[in-house]
């Protein structure tokens, strides 16, 4: 029972996958899709060490960007004729380099976890980075290295000029590599990284070592990393340097985080909506960061388990079917706090625009008129009161929706 | 040659003295709270415009003083109102929240006072040659900033050893419930380092602003230098960051003043390599381009070497 | 350049309802082109982060451009409307892919974008690629401002024009400036460590060495872009160099902290630039850069030669006060590929590519401009400006600082030969 309910999720993760492009078939949204299935394998594998093994890293762009380059490399061996093989199997090459990389980093990193492994991660990606720069000839300078997907042998007639030809590769490799990455938590080696994460003493004292534990993790996840690199080259065609340097590697830590470390799905969740964020969101507002950041720190503060998190906070709720019970106090909260985000977001725009008419959600608001910013304040106030003074209630009903029925306790 | 060896002694020191400020602020808060604030950095940047809007109004001098206390106390605000939020929920927690703090401060900054370099200049007061060697000109304003930093240093050292709010910041760190049950807040106390390490990083934003360029960026280029200088020096040993800061310092220093390279390095051991050798980037590399490295080239090895820093008594 | 990029996500409504609105634009397919059809034209590049200053002012011109010519008269092609589509690729290459996705999708045919020639690359690349693979979806490349000589070299395009002078046509001037001057006996080359500051320092090299062979290189430095604190430790090497003269090619803060530190440690030496002006640059460098900065461009600074260039000034001062016209190629660019349109009555990038090459055409300044179709290159006459406060009609960052011609060279004298080997498609 429990297998079939473990495996329905599975196929329902594939069907999405294949489904998916036929319900968002422009070019935008392939492209997007494209983004999200890399994202995924990325995240997914700097939650194996984060969230699993607990070695918090600030250069996981790293073996992402080395089996991209790599990856780079072997599209334009086949463009030269040097070898031959089907561009399939480059995110093997990939996860190949990936798993090299992270060999040797992680002979002399995974000594000790915690903040000096988070410091030599930070080091080695800034040196790794910045060397990229220098050793142009293999890295290609700031324009980075480009190839061309179409040389190689066809399969099964396909060439993969097409971007949803190469959805469908990344999604044979991404449903692959999610699942190894699944039975990898699963495994003898995946369990004990939970326990070195949690308490290495103890681990050691039941005779793992927790070191060649860490290192064990490190090295998967860097290769999965060069998966997702991999995949990266076939979609785009070229890498560059941003790739392996810090803003890729804290944009990870960031998916990981959002979606919540504790959860396999966490990171996929994060992966998704902060890969739509990104290609959306800074086509409506140059100021598109800025409430990236205030919505990121809140994350932060309000939803420490990330988004999966927060999911998962209604299980108790939903098991005891008292989801209903919520509803009406989540609307009497989350109406008046979306008020207020809309009307913060519109003194902001309005005190940035140049424009005289400033164009709002449908809206035409006046800058130049100070009725329409003493309006909006007034708004804005009301409904933050009105979210103090809803708070109570719904963490009344959340109390509610929680407790333990008497008969159970007794 | 000898007047290089001394300008890249003395914009060494210069470059030392100002990463010390923001490293001491730095490892204070990280001895107390054992959080790394990635987000330091940014209030250095804050300092800078601060005064720069500041002196726009009231001219330099005002800004010297009022901009850290103004940068302080918004560091004592993040304190109380967010880190201290996100410390229930782990280190992890705290840092990805700096993490993001850092990032918003840049949005902020570009918010309100645009993505255009700022026209923040030095005192009128301080604009002569302090002595000129050899044809170069070192300025006073640089002597002045040496100044500060000894004189900070001074303080803290001061402060920390001798007076009775550092003994009990000191216990603080060490044994926070004695402490607390000694009577002593020590929220508040965590608050106070909060704001003053922010504020020491602010004052080295307004005294770096105008010879470093105000612009956006200057947060980012700054950052993780100071992580490194924090880390190699030893978490939470100040006279390991004052000596760390100083190292650092020289040494891009000297790099940059050399002009050697590998092709000197292979000549000396009689060997060449052909311009389309597949290493020709290695073989051509000079120490002045990989300056910038080197500290964390440095990071790398020492924590390899010694986990602990140069003088860090705990791992952790 | 390092740009901490990260991307965040949040929670509330408000992200609902962008994703509401995003999944509308997932949706849509775009529409058929009917008579009344705006004519869209995408302009790619940074609008956010670091360097957004830069984007959003050359978007400002270029959307006051398309206004004042042709929007406010009756529109183009018998009543057809300009319509800009602003795209953020936070000068990144791997934005600048997905924002190309983003403008493929929204049938976008032309793409105006400048900044960074490593992004202009990939663009090439990229939309070479596309065009091959998507017959009749072609897309065509307006690069108004990046100088990498291989876009028109090496790496030429039948579908890339650039309508900015490339990096080895200003430095042939520039060194033809330096070599007239007989008090320059020796050169500190200094410049950001990537293919730009390569090109410069390779090229002023080998063309001081033909022009001046006594002209001594006497420092030759690269350092990482964004990276460099404090710039004093490279102004101690120039110092004691005894260096007559600076040559640079560094942009945004690079440019500003080098200049700074050089006028700082008292050394009186020419600097020759490509990016010392604009955008809060000129402001800062204020009273100490005076006469010492010199900027190659092309187009006109100080005194503008014509009135209805001044006219131009104006308006867009008074439309958008905290902006200068910083780039008057924008403007030509767009001219000329609105004549091509109206010559061919067709906004096909096919037709338009083969209608700008070999165009002459009369800019606002009166002057004759010309796109070689050998390699879609324009040509016209380029000068050399120093910052100063004196004869500034037209100042920059409001500063009463600006940029005056010294030196002006005419558009015979700027062609360079090319490389190029085009290869036309065939319809």
């Amino acid at each position: 029972m429990l297998l079939l309910k473990k495996s329905s999720i599975w196929i329902a993760f594939l069907i999405a996958l294949v489904t998916l492009p036929q319900l968002f078939d422009s070019i935008l949204a392939v492209s997007i899709l494209n983004q999200m299935t890399i994202a995924i394998v990325f995240a997914l594998s700097y939650n194996m060490l984060l969230g699993q093994g607990g070695m918090l890293s600030f250069g996981h762009a790293v073996y992402f960007g080395l089996g991209g380059f790599l990856s780079v490399h072997a599209l334009l061996l086949i463009e030269y004729e040097t070898m031959v093989f089907s561009i399939l199997w480059i995110p093997l090459i990939g996860g190949l380099f990936g798993l090299l990389a992270g060999l040797f980093i992680g002979s002399f990193s995974t000594h000790k976890a915690g903040t000096v492994f988070a410091m030599i991660s930070l080091g080695i990606g800034e040196l790794i980075a910045a060397s990229s720069l220098i050793f142009s000839s293999f890295f290609g300078g700031e324009a980075g290295i480009s190839g061309d997907r179409t040389f190689g042998p066809l399969f099964f007639g396909i060439d993969f000029a097409q971007n949803l030809e190469i959805y469908y590769l990344a999604a044979f490799w991404v449903f692959l590599a999610t699942l190894f990455m699944y039975l990898f938590t699963q495994t003898p080696a995946g369990r004990m990284a939970n326990a070195v994460r949690d308490n290495p003493e103890r681990a050691e004292f039941i005779g793992y070592s927790a070191r060649r534990v860490r290192f064990i993790s490190f090295c998967a996840a860097g290769m999965f990393a060069g998966i997702a690199g991999g995949l990266f080259a076939l979609n785009y065609e070229f890498i560059t340097e941003e790739n392996l340097n810090a803003a890729t590697s804290g944009r990870v830590l960031l998916m990981a985080y959002i979606g919540g470390l504790g959860y396999f799905i966490g990171p996929i969740i994060g992966a998704v909506v902060l890969t739509l964020m990104n290609s959306l969101l800074s086509n409506y507002s140059e100021l598109w960061m800025l409430y990236l950041g205030i919505m990121f720190l809140l994350t932060v503060m309000f939803l420490p388990r990330g988004f999966a998190g927060f999911i998962m906070m209604h299980q108790v709720a939903w098991v005891r079917g008292n989801m209903k019970m919520l509803i009406k106090p989540y609307t009497l909260t989350g109406v008046p706090a979306a008020l207020f985000a809309l009307c913060t977001i519109a003194l902001i725009e309005m005190s940035h625009t140049e424009e005289e008419v400033f164009h709002f959600l449908g809206l035409e608001l006046n800058t130049a008129s100070s009725a329409t910013w003493i309006i909006t304040t007034v708004i804005a106030a009301a409904a933050f009161y009105a979210v103090r003074k809803s708070l109570h209630q719904l963490s009344e009903a959340w109390d509610t929706a929680n407790a333990i029925p008497k008969e159970e306790r007794a | 040659m000898l007047e290089v060896l001394i300008f890249a002694t003395l914009n060494g020191l210069v470059t030392g003295f100002l990463l010390f400020m923001l490293a001491s602020g730095l490892t204070l808060i990280f001895s107390m709270m054992g959080v790394l604030n990635f987000a330091h950095a940014s209030f250095y940047m804050l300092g800078a415009y601060a005064a720069y809007s500041l002196s726009l109004y009231f001219g330099f001098w005002t800004g010297l003083i009022f901009a850290p206390l103004i940068v302080g106390a918004l560091g004592a605000v993040v304190e109380r109102y967010g880190l201290r939020r996100v410390h229930q929920s782990g280190h992890v927690a705290e840092l990805v929240f700096t993490f993001g703090l850092a990032f918003l401060i840049e949005e902020a900054v570009q918010f309100f006072w645009g993505r255009d370099t700022k026209n923040y200049q030095t005192p009128e007061l301080l604009d002569f040659a302090l002595f000129t060697l050899l044809g170069q000109e070192f300025s006073a304003y640089r002597g002045f900033m040496i100044a500060i930093s000894i004189g900070i240093f001074i303080a803290l050292y001061y402060v920390l050893t001798k007076s009775r709010v550092g003994i009990i910041i000191q216990a603080a760190i060490t044994h926070p419930q004695t402490v607390a049950n000694l009577g002593h807040n020590v929220p508040l106390i965590f608050m106070g380092v909060f704001g003053v390490g922010t504020a020491l990083a602010g004052l080295a934003g307004v005294i770096a602003g105008p010879v470093l360029t105000t612009f956006p960026g200057m947060a980012t280029v700054l950052g993780s230098i100071v992580f490194v200088i924090v880390v190699i020096g030893g978490l939470g040993s100040l006279a390991g960051a004052f000596i760390a800061s100083l190292l650092i310092g020289l040494l891009q220093s000297y790099a940059i003043a050399s002009d050697v390279g590998m092709p000197d390095l292979l000549n000396l051991l009689g060997v060449s390599f052909d311009r389309s050798h597949p290493l020709n980037d290695l073989w051509t590399i000079s120490l002045p381009q990989i300056a910038p490295l080197l500290p964390f080239l440095l990071l790398v090895l020492v924590l390899i070497f010694r986990p602990t820093g140069l003088m860090g008594k705990r791992e952790e | 350049m390092k740009n901490y990029r990260f991307i965040w996500a949040n929670k509330g409504l408000i992200h609902k309802t962008l994703m509401a609105a995003s999944l509308g634009s997932l949706l849509a397919l775009g529409s058929v082109s009917s008579a009344q059809e705006p004519v869209r034209i995408a302009f790619m590049d940074p609008l956010s982060g670091t360097f957004a200053s830069i984007g959003n002012s050359g978007l400002k011109q270029l959307q006051f451009a398309a206004d004042y010519y042709y929007n406010t008269k009756g529109g183009i092609l018998g009543g057809r409307m300009i319509e800009i589509l602003p795209l953020d690729n936070k000068q990144s290459p791997n934005e600048t892919q997905l924002q190309f996705r983003r403008a493929v999708s929204e049938e976008i045919r032309i793409i105006f974008q400048g900044n960074s020639s490593a992004v202009a690359n990939t663009l090439n690349q990229t939309i070479a690629r596309h065009n091959r693979r998507n017959p009749g979806q072609e897309v065509l490349q307006i690069n108004y401002s990046a100088v990498d000589p291989i876009l028109t070299e090496d790496n030429c395009s039948f579908w890339h024009f650039r309508f900015d002078a490339h990096a080895v046509m200003k430095l042939n001037i520039l060194t033809d400036y330096i070599a007239d001057n007989p008090d320059i006996k020796s050169m500190y080359i200094i410049g950001q460590d990537y293919s730009f500051g390569q090109v410069v320092s390779d090229t002023t090299i080998r063309l001081l060495k033909e022009k001046r062979p006594d002209i001594e290189i006497v420092g030759n430095e690269f350092h990482p872009i964004g990276q460099v604190k404090d710039f004093t430790p490279y102004v101690t090497k120039i110092v004691s160099s005894g260096a007559d003269a600076v040559i640079t090619g560094n942009f945004g803060a690079d440019m500003v902290s080098l200049a700074r530190s050089i006028i700082d440690s008292g050394l009186d030496i020419p600097i020759y630039t490509f990016y010392a002006a604009y955008d809060g640059i000129t402001a800062t460098l204020g009273e100490d850069g005076k006469n010492r900065i010199r900027l190659i461009h092309n187009g006109f600074a100080n005194p503008l030669p014509t009135e209805a260039r001044k006219q131009f000034n104006r308006d867009f001062k008074l439309k958008n006060p905290n902006n200068d016209v910083t780039q008057p190629r924008i403007l030509n660019a767009l001219q000329m590929v609105v004549r091509a349109m109206e010559e061919t009555q067709s906004t096909d990038p096919y037709d338009i590519a083969l209608a700008l090459e070999d165009m002459r055409f009369t800019t606002i300044s009166d002057e004759e401009i010309w796109m070689r179709a050998d390699d879609h290159q324009i040509f016209q006459s380029l000068n050399i400006s120093v910052h100063t406060d004196e004869g500034i009609e037209f100042d920059a960052d409001n500063s009463g600082f600006g940029l005056f011609s010294e030196y002006h060279v005419p558009l015979e004298e700027t062609v360079v030969e090319t490389s190029c080997q085009m290869t036309r498609p065939r319809r």
